[in-house]
């Protein structure tokens, strides 16, 4: 049953270019679904092993900059008689090193975290985005800081002289997101599945007890940071070569906020909690605008629904929907039984 | 040589309201444990209280900063309130989230009332600045360096000397103890919270006529505040005072000598290396990790 | 008793301090193969301080703490879990949002030889191994008797159910030296007796236990051996009838006025 109903959602999902005429909504969902993977590999740091990262949009970022650097070439001095000069790669080679160094990213902060935790861990990771964006914006010689990077290449795939595809419009990029993100969705499913996931759940809910059965504390923290960067980092490059322009404002703080509201509202600790979040965050402001509001009243309207779901659904919107379907089938079938006795 | 002193003296007058948003932080994050992201909002919330009494109103200029502090702390005690009341007990995350809802909300209705446009606040003190010798700063700024002492020595005395002090350090120390010796917990947490907004208000109060007042100025705030708080070492007031006057000189002499560009980045490598070098920071108060 | 039958635990000259206060002064055991050692003493005599520095959560002042040859004395408590020896924890210590039987499979950790990549791959080896994992879950459960409560929340456990699982969970790590704090603290003497069983099913296993604890007919009744503690010393060691017998630990625990009792 319940597969069935996986396999009627994807296809319905994979439908969608087909009859979605509108290229607009198709912008909205493409851009939704690069920012549900994210929310997807910060549920892996946040919610499963408890990590207070809020510097998530630095990983984001490392692979958006990344692989767009590796995509156009670049000229640049280390130092004042050090110049370090990069032809332009293909695309696909140039994500594959945005997600690699954003995973290396991870693995350092990986290092950091286990020193520093709890409130602590929560600045540091703050303060590292905010390292980053600055050098970002002031590294002018390779980043072109607030000048952007533009015209960078779309995606190409293909064997010369037999197929060529290219991620240009939208459609294409749509199709690209969904099968990455369900991609992303099956790896951290198995990874929760298996023995690194429940030693992650281990850390996150009683680390004494858990490292007196053996868990290596470091190593899990590390190994959860680095797929979460690196799954960040894909997100990144994705959403680099679709929009074809990066500049320092995709490492605000206020995109590590979004992500966190996806993840923490949609429920964190479960699989589908990102996407639902994300699918109702991603969305949200594109129908407070069709009653044209004003930017700042949809913050406002965030802020707001963010400490009401605190509040209210502290577990998140997916658990609370499970309870009380729980409890639903619990009362039918009591209701049942009373109807039975009372025959 | 000159230039290092102008620097210094710089660094002293920023490093006094920097004290003062430290200061109100260490007893918001250091004591109550509340990651508390609205900080800079009391910022400029501070900063957009003397521009509308001053500019808008046209109230006396150190009768606007009284009330602007006055407000500063009932936000302060309003947000405690209201959002963090019914919290009591909730883990560290989500005290966070909530703080971060209400920082999005402030800055956001800051932004829908005052507009994203730059302002300035008209000063009524002398607009040549004092020289000594190779030295000079301005009136302005002087003012907001005496201010800042007197309310960091305030501050030191309240929590020293004073009843109120005393229960406050008392819930910190031992929070069952405190209640069971008759000290009215809740009201401390507000009494708490509110006097570390009040501070950061009186920073922004204090600093919106030296600089400009935009909706987006308390973000940098929070995050040196944080720098702050843990460079002096959490719940310590010395520290906080200290590590504000640091952070001021490191960025000055960052600014001045390495990248005016990478002046706010000084604050984030100081706490990344504080926090792997010494997390417990100059000044810490039996503090432990993890 | 053969002199050498294998030590499994030797403690020497174990010394803990904490600021100014010597918690554990120069204590020295050890724990033969086999055999159930009980730690007694009154409360604060130091017998959590050591379990806490043997398995490697605090760092002791000075001594020696080998296991089978391998010295303990800095180790990680992961590592020292890796090489068998296994601790419970005084207070009620368990994976609380999880079920009965992923907290059991947690501590099927270190059985485990899944690695980071197989499981990104999805191979067939990983989804094996999860069942074979969770077939050993069920056995360990069934062991302890909390076979009926495997899909319930741990948090809703009664207490004495909750102490039982913690066992389960150490269990599950495979140990060859068990170090149990106060398991039956809290428990009826139904379930204490109960306890008594499920104590001498772990000997059976082969497995050596160190034991901390309060409850002196369980004590008496299920030690090979026992250590007294007071003040952080050794005040006697022996087998359970020379240590009822001892003056030392009557004083200890019962103090002056009972002395001529004894």
């Amino acid at each position: 049953m319940k597969r069935g109903a996986t396999i009627a959602w994807l296809l319905f999902l994979f439908s969608v270019p087909l009859w979605m005429t509108d290229l607009y909504v198709l912008h909205v969902l493409i851009v939704t679904g690069i920012f549900i993977i994210a929310a997807m590999s910060l549920n892996l740091l946040l919610g499963y092993t408890g990590q207070l990262s809020l510097g998530h949009v630095a990983f984001f970022g490392i692979g958006a900059y990344v692989s767009s650097l590796v995509s156009l070439g670049f000229e640049v001095h280390l130092l004042p008689t050090w110049l370090v000069t990069l032809e332009a790669k293909p695309v696909w080679f140039a994500m594959l090193c945005g997600i690699a160094l954003a995973g290396l990213c991870g693995w350092v902060i990986g290092k950091i975290s286990f020193k520093v935790r709890g409130a602590y861990f929560v600045i540091v990771s703050v303060s590292f985005a905010e390292v980053v964006r600055l050098v970002a914006l002031n590294w002018v010689e390779l980043t072109q800081g607030p000048m952007a990077l533009n015209n960078i290449p779309a995606l190409r795939l293909g064997l010369p002289g037999w197929f060529e595809l290219s991620f240009l419009r939208k459609p294409a990029n749509y199709y690209l997101v969904l099968v990455v993100a369900v991609l992303c969705y099956v790896l951290i499913r198995r990874l929760v599945h298996s023995r690194a996931g429940r030693a992650m759940v281990a850390l996150r809910e009683n680390e004494p007890l858990a490292t007196s059965v053996g868990v290596d504390v470091t190593k899990f923290l590390v190994l959860a940071t680095m797929v979460s960067a690196a799954m960040a980092g894909a997100a990144g490059a994705l959403y680099a070569h679709y929009v074809r322009i990066v500049d320092p404002d995709v490492f605000l703080f206020i995109y590590t906020v979004t992500m966190v509201i996806m993840v923490i509202s949609g429920g964190k600790g479960t699989l589908i909690g990102p996407v639902v979040g994300g699918l109702i965050f991603g969305l949200l402001p594109e129908v407070l605008r069709a009653f044209a509001i004003k930017p700042e009243v949809q913050w406002v309207v965030y802020g707001v629904l963010m400490i009401l779901v605190v509040y209210f659904l502290p577990d998140g919107i997916v658990p609370a929907v499970r309870k009380w379907w729980q409890h639903r089938g619990e009362t039918t079938a009591a209701g049942d039984s009373a109807t039975e006795a009372a025959r | 040589m000159d230039q290092l002193l102008q620097h210094g003296v710089n660094a002293l007058i920023l490093g006094g309201t920097y004290a003062l948003l430290g200061i109100g932080l260490t007893l918001i994050f250091g004591i109550m444990r509340v990651v508390n992201f609205t900080h800079g909002e009391l910022y400029s919330f501070g900063a957009y209280m003397m521009f509308m009494w001053v500019m808008l109103a046209g109230v006396n200029f150190f009768l606007a900063l009284i009330l602007a502090v006055v407000l500063g702390i009932a936000l302060g005690a309003a947000v405690e309130i209201l959002l963090l009341r019914r919290l009591k007990g909730a883990d560290i995350d989500t005290t966070m989230l909530v703080m971060i809802g209400a920082w999005i909300a402030l800055q956001n209705a800051e932004q829908l009332t005052w507009s994203g446009v730059a302002k300035s606040i008209d000063n009524p003190f002398p607009s040549s600045p004092l020289v000594l010798g190779p030295v000079s700063v301005s009136w302005n700024r002087l003012f907001v360096f005496v201010v800042a002492l007197a309310l960091i020595a305030g501050a030191y005395a309240l929590i020293n000397r004073t009843k109120l002090g005393k229960a406050m350090r008392a819930t910190f120390q031992d929070r069952e103890t405190a209640a069971l010796m008759g000290v009215e917990i809740n009201f401390i947490h507000t009494a708490t919270f509110a006097l570390g907004s009040g501070l950061a208000a009186a920073a922004g109060a204090l600093l919106g006529p030296v600089f400009v007042v935009y909706p987006t100025m308390g973000d940098l705030a929070s995050l040196k505040a944080f720098a702050i708080v843990i460079l002096g070492g959490l719940g310590s007031i010395p520290g906080a005072t200290i590590g504000g006057f640091i952070l001021a000189f490191m960025e000055e002499l960052g600014a001045g000598y390495i990248s005016s560009g990478f002046r706010d980045g000084m604050g984030f490598l100081l706490i990344i290396l504080i926090l792997v070098l010494k997390p417990t920071g100059l000044f810490a108060q039996k503090e432990r990790i993890g | 008793m053969s002199e050498h039958a294998g030590t499994e635990l030797a403690v020497e000259g174990l010394t803990i301090r904490f600021g100014g206060l010597t918690a554990v002064d120069g204590i020295t055991f050890d724990v033969r193969s086999g055999e159930v050692l009980s730690l007694i003493g009154p409360n604060g005599a130091g017998k959590t301080t050591a379990f806490n520095a043997i398995t490697g959560y605090i760092a002791p002042a000075a001594g020696e703490i080998r296991y089978r040859d391998t010295r303990l004395n800095g180790l990680e408590p992961h590592a020292i879990a890796a090489l068998g020896v296994v601790r419970t924890f005084q207070k009620t210590s368990v994976f609380a949002g999880q079920s009965v039987q992923d907290n059991v499979a947690i501590g099927l950790h270190l059985r485990s030889r899944q690695r980071p990549l197989a499981v990104l791959l999805g191979l067939p080896s990983v989804a094996r191994e999860e069942r074979e994992l969770a077939r050993e879950a069920v056995e360990i459960l069934r062991f302890v008797g909390l076979e009926p409560r495997a899909a319930q929340i741990a948090a809703s456990l009664p207490y004495g159910e909750l102490r039982l699982l913690e066992v389960a969970v150490a269990l599950a790590a495979r140990p060859s030296l068990l170090l149990l704090d106060e398991p039956v603290s809290g428990m009826n003497p139904v379930e204490t007796a109960s306890f008594m069983k499920l104590l001498a099913e772990i000997r059976a296993l082969g497995i050596t236990v160190l034991l901390v604890e309060h409850d002196m007919r369980m004590v008496m009744g299920v030690s090979d051996r026992i250590v007294c503690l007071n003040h952080g010393r050794i005040i006697a060691s022996g087998t359970p009838g020379q240590i009822q017998r001892d003056a030392e630990v009557v004083r200890a625990y019962l103090g002056e006025r009972y002395l001529h009792k004894a």
